[in-house]
């Protein structure tokens, strides 16, 4: 049985009982059947004004217009009954058309404000009926019992791991099976939990490796602690895809599908939320902030039936600042909608409208820039030519809405704005087309946000098109791919080139100019994965049916540096080369020592399973896995050692290389003892149970009379009538060298 | 190991069966002839001429008198190895897919398809060994299986039981004299086909080769799985070695499932796992085609592979084969256990 959303079964205790006698009360009074009335048409309205018999067709008459939203009544329909004392008991019954009209009226009406003072309260009669019946509310109040506080599992815990050797974990799902476990280098990874059909559509982890999300048609369900268990829950229905904002406080969840409030409620969206494709959560509480619709954008194509085409969603759509302050919408074309957390307002309650904004994106740190005392949160955003105008990319400062820096660009067919993970930089890639608008070339824009004025460089040495840029995390140096030709999708990979790019030396502090370090030409590569850490990079090419390669690059190769480089602040050195077929996702463990590679099936059925390399691009494991479909390093949260403390373990690191040194060797020998020992166990009890076999056989033989070599007799039998002549025939192989001469090859 | 190349069938391998003495090797393959070939040289010694449909199987006798053929134009012939005669043809309903000789050649058995309304039969026929000798028309004994049809089947240590790999992953023992099933189990994964089953020389144990991707190493006496042997591919054969404690597995992905037919990607090699430590210790490339069957000279002195690719491969193993052992081995040897 697949696990419900409700009802996922704790696989630690399983102590349902079978025998015991069921209690179907609450499910009968849920799923009463209810009959028809008569009175579905009828609604109750509550929170009106005291009136009296002169003011009340006044009231009335107000009422009505307001009413009329859910379905033309006649004030005759409005009955509002007067107490003895002649004055109006603060309700009424309205009498609608149809009982589908008086559902939309509740829906509708139901917390509308009527004037300052009073709030409208709609319910339908035959819900007033059902709830409200004699004996369902109890005469007297009694306290809401509080749950007893009980200790949580500690979220983290998994950062010390048990055998002190502090290996990172991995979620690897596969088939319709979830596995964590510890990264075991070149051993057998160790299995943490493992359990079936734990998520429905994927797996994914919190930005701080807190928690392993898993998809439901009902919601998405957040896993986590030392044991497992389910932490948060949250009801978004058929939800598709999820996104966690950078401080693991909140969570945007979204689905194509239109949310649709039932009748009788939902456990944890309102009628507010009916027709929303957005929800934004608060993690902490599991409550619901605020949902959104789509944003149907106008279509730029039209498909063969001139129907035009759907855009693809722009995921994620709602992006959030580095600090969890402030979560934005872009309006393509129009403006970009900043709302502020936790109360989930619209930053000075309205959007900032920018003309023609094509895309916009937040720094991914907080930025700090020199002569600027006040930390503020900074997106970056551009604008295409409009008109006479030219091409812009601004950068804009939250909460004061104070425009940092602008430049004004020409020619321009499209821009992609790549943060600096410190968001020291801005690197903004400008596809550019020549005046005849048949060529494009790339200039790469970038904007040093740390330093006075954010001056900005351009590096436009590049004749071809850029296809993928990637920027060093904490560094100043990036990578990018270059090709000559349109990428069509073909069967034959285009031919591509990397080039690598750092700043020059300069004297004192600073960062000196970008320089143009090596290019490889003739490569098919289309992906760089730099280590999370940095110094380490490697250029592949995925999601190819040709060619699979893996370059492992080392940024401050240790060895003899090139008279030409040495003015640079790097020295680039190809360290491996590697080759893993079909593979689709390549990911590097949040320390950045290992990288591991997978052929997942969602993408291909051929030689499914994974790769593990360390980040030298030395193989350690290779392991096919059928059905195998994702593989995710759980992320660390930040360090919390101090600048000081890091530098002091940089600085002792030949004193713990050495301790964890002997640690490895010790385990690898005592691991080989085991090995040997386990083998001979097998060997003697193999052994053992030949001997044994054999015995008994030969003891059966004897019993039925039968020979000991069965056949053995019956090759002499049919030997013997033809005996009379030996022939043998020798054959002599001889193997001789002929000739063997030396030639040395200069 | 440099193989000899047999070329001479047109088709796709069947099966592969060495003589006693690992001199003669006796070749099936969907092309409608036997072969025989030298062991040591690669020579064709002759051909089988008569079946009109694709061959399934052949065996030969302890003695190399006779050797047993069971093709798809639904009969089991004999002939006289010597001077290539059939010596007899049974009819059957449908295509004989396996025919193997018990210890003493006295019996043959064969393992019949379920098709055209005909349930799956194991069927057990007498043999005299005599060339001269006229064979007798009757059927011995016949097992039908119900459930799930025998796809391969052989005799234990003296004739004791039938053991039949079925359809379904399960592996039945009969009693061999009167053909009552004694044990079903399933020993491969669910309804994946048990494609080769194989005898140690005392045929005391077996292995078993299955679409699941394993071989398995089962006792006779009470089919309890002794040792599994995990592959990366489907396969369709498996033999043990005798001399040295391994076994040999071939297999691959069939054309119809690959996409993109590389060598690399179908994984046509023969894979060599130690027997007792379970553990994979080399492979053997050389085929374009998935391995259809494996056999080991019972001299242990080399194997035999037939592939998809219509080619036979013969291997003489060399001295770093033989000289292959594991420190443990080394040890219990030398204390005189082995």
């Amino acid at each position: 049985m697949a696990p419900s959303f409700d009802h996922l079964p704790d696989p630690e205790e399983d102590d349902y009982d079978e025998d015991e006698e069921l209690d179907f009360s609450d499910l009968r009074e849920r799923f009463e059947v209810q009959l028809e009335q008569g009175l579905d048409a009828f609604v109750v309205i509550d929170g009106l004004p005291e009136v009296t018999e002169e003011t009340k067709p006044k009231l009335i008459k107000f009422l009505k217009r307001k009413l009329d939203a859910a379905g033309k009544i006649r004030e005759e329909s409005i009955h509002m009954p007067l107490g003895e004392d002649g004055k109006s008991e603060r309700f009424a019954f309205v009498e609608y058309t149809t009982p589908a009209q008086a559902v939309a009226a509740c829906k509708q009406l139901d917390g509308v404000p009527l004037d300052k003072k009073h709030i409208l309260r709609v319910n339908k009669l035959t819900d007033i009926e059902r709830f409200g019946r004699e004996g369902r509310i109890d005469e007297h109040y009694t306290a809401p019992h509080v749950e007893e506080f009980q200790e949580k599992e500690h979220l983290r815990s998994w950062l010390s791991d048990p055998s002190g050797r502090g290996r990172d974990q991995f979620v690897m799902y596969k088939d319709d099976r979830v596995q964590v476990f510890w990264n075991n280098e070149k051993d057998n990874p160790e299995s943490i939990v493992d359990r079936q059909h734990w998520t429905e559509s994927f797996v994914q982890w919190s930005p701080q490796g807190t928690f392993l999300t898993s998809m439901h048609q009902q919601g998405v369900q957040l896993w986590g602690g030392p044991s497992w268990t389910r932490q948060k829950r949250f009801a978004h229905p058929f939800v598709n895809l999820v996104d966690f904002s950078p401080g693991e406080k909140y969570l945007t969840t979204w689905s194509n599908r239109p949310i649709v409030i039932p009748e009788e409620g939902h456990p944890a969206l309102s009628v507010d939320d009916d027709g929303k494709n957005y929800v934004i959560w608060d993690i902490e509480t599991g409550k619901p902030l605020r949902s959104f619709a789509n944003i149907e954008l106008p279509s730029n194509s039209n498909d063969e039936n001139g129907q035009p085409v759907k855009r693809k969603i722009v995921w994620p759509a709602f992006k959030w600042s580095a600090d969890d302050q402030y979560v934005a919408r872009l309006t393509q074309g129009a403006s970009i909608s900043v709302y502020e957390l936790p109360r989930m307002g619209l930053l000075d309650k309205t959007s900032i409208k920018i003309e023609g904004v094509m895309d916009f994106d937040w720094a991914p740190a907080v930025p700090h820039r020199e002569g600027v005392k006040t930390y503020e949160q900074l997106f970056c955003f551009w604008t295409p030519e409009l008109g006479s105008n030219p091409a812009k990319v601004g950068l804009m400062s939250i909460p004061s809405k104070e425009i940092v820096r602008t430049l004004n660009l020409f020619s321009v067919t499209d821009a992609k704005l790549h943060w600096q993970s410190n968001a020291d930089y801005l690197c903004v890639k400008v596809d550019r087309h020549s005046k005849s608008k048949k060529s494009l070339a790339t200039s790469l824009e970038i904007f040093r946000v740390k330093e006075k004025g954010v001056p900005v460089e351009v590096v436009d040495s590049i004749k071809d098109t850029v296809i993928n840029f990637a920027w060093e995390p904490k560094g100043d140096r990036f990578v990018i791919i270059t090709t000559a030709e349109v990428v069509a999708p073909s069967a034959v990979p285009p031919k591509t080139s990397v080039a690598f790019y750092c700043p020059e030396k300069v004297k004192g502090a600073g960062v000196g100019n970008f320089r143009h370090i090596r290019t490889y030409d003739k490569k098919n590569s289309n992906a760089i994965y730099w280590s999370p850490k940095g110094r380490f990079v490697i250029v592949a090419t995925v999601h190819s049916q040709q060619s699979f390669d893996m370059e492992f690059f080392d940024m401050d190769f240790e060895g003899e540096k090139p008279e030409s480089d040495k003015d640079l602040t790097a020295n680039l050195q190809l360290m491996n080369t590697a080759d893993h077929y079909g593979v689709t996702d390549i990911d590097w463990d949040p320390t950045g020592r290992f990288v591991a590679t997978s052929a997942s099936i969602w993408k291909h059925a051929m030689e499914n399973g994974y790769h593990l390399y360390d980040f030298k691009g030395e193989q350690l494991r290779e392991e096919p896995v059928e059905k195998f479909k994702q593989w995710l390093w759980r992320p660390r949260p930040p360090t919390l050692l101090t600048k000081e403390e890091q530098k002091t373990i940089r600085k002792n690191l030949r004193e713990y290389s050495k301790v964890f040194e002997q640690e490895d060797a010790d385990r690898g020998a005592s691991a080989d003892l085991a090995v040997v020992e386990h083998r001979r166990r097998l060997l003697m009890e193999w052994l053992a149970w030949r001997e044994q076999m054999e015995e008994e056989v030969r003891e059966e033989r004897i019993e039925l009379g039968l020979p000991l070599d069965p056949i053995e007799g019956l090759l002499k039998k049919s030997e013997q009538p033809e005996g009379d002549e030996e022939v043998i025939e020798i054959e002599e192989l001889v193997e001789e060298v002929i000739e063997e001469s030396e030639e040395i090859v200069s | 190991m440099r193989p000899t190349l047999l070329q001479g069938h047109e088709r796709a391998l069947t099966q592969i069966k060495y003589n006693r003495d690992g001199d003669i090797i006796f070749s099936t393959a969907k092309d409608q002839h036997i072969c025989a070939w030298f062991a040591h040289n690669g020579e064709r010694l002759g051909t089988y001429h008569g079946h009109q449909g694709a061959l399934w199987t052949v065996d030969v006798d302890p003695t190399s008198t006779i050797i047993a053929s069971g093709a798809a134009d639904n009969t089991v012939r004999l002939w006289d190895i010597r001077s290539g005669k059939c010596l007899k043809v049974w009819d059957f309903n449908t295509a004989v897919k396996r025919v193997e000789f018990n210890e003493d050649g006295t019996q043959l058995l064969a393992v019949t398809e379920k098709r055209m309304g005909f349930l799956g039969t194991i069927v057990v026929l007498d043999i005299n060994l005599d060339v001269e000798a006229e064979q007798s028309d009757e059927k011995a004994m016949t097992i039908t299986c119900e459930d799930a049809k025998a796809t391969v089947a052989g005799w234990s240590y003296m004739s004791k039981y039938i053991i039949a790999g079925h359809e379904d992953g399960t592996i039945s023992q009969y009693d061999a004299k009167t053909g009552e099933q004694l044990d079903n189990t399933q020993v491969h994964e669910v309804d994946t086909v048990i494609t080769d089953l194989q005898w140690s020389s005392d045929r005391t144990y077996f292995i078993t080769a299955g679409k699941d991707k394993t071989a398995k190493l089962v006792n006779a006496r009470d089919l309890e799985v002794m040792k599994t042997y995990v592959a990366d591919t489907p396969l369709n054969s498996a033999s043990i070695t005798p001399k040295k404690d391994f076994v040999i597995l071939g297999g691959g992905q069939a054309a119809m499932d690959v996409t993109t037919t590389s060598t690399r990607q179908g994984k046509f090699e023969a894979r060599f796992y130690h027997k007792i430590f379970e553990e994979e210790i080399g492979r053997v490339r050389g085929h374009f085609g998935p391995l259809n069957t494996v056999a080991v000279d019972p001299t242990g002195k080399g194997y035999a592979s037939g592939g998809e690719d219509g080619y036979v491969r013969v291997h003489q193993f060399d001295k770093a084969y033989f000289d292959f052992t594991y420190e443990v081995e080394r040890q219990a040897k030398a204390q005189g256990q082995m």
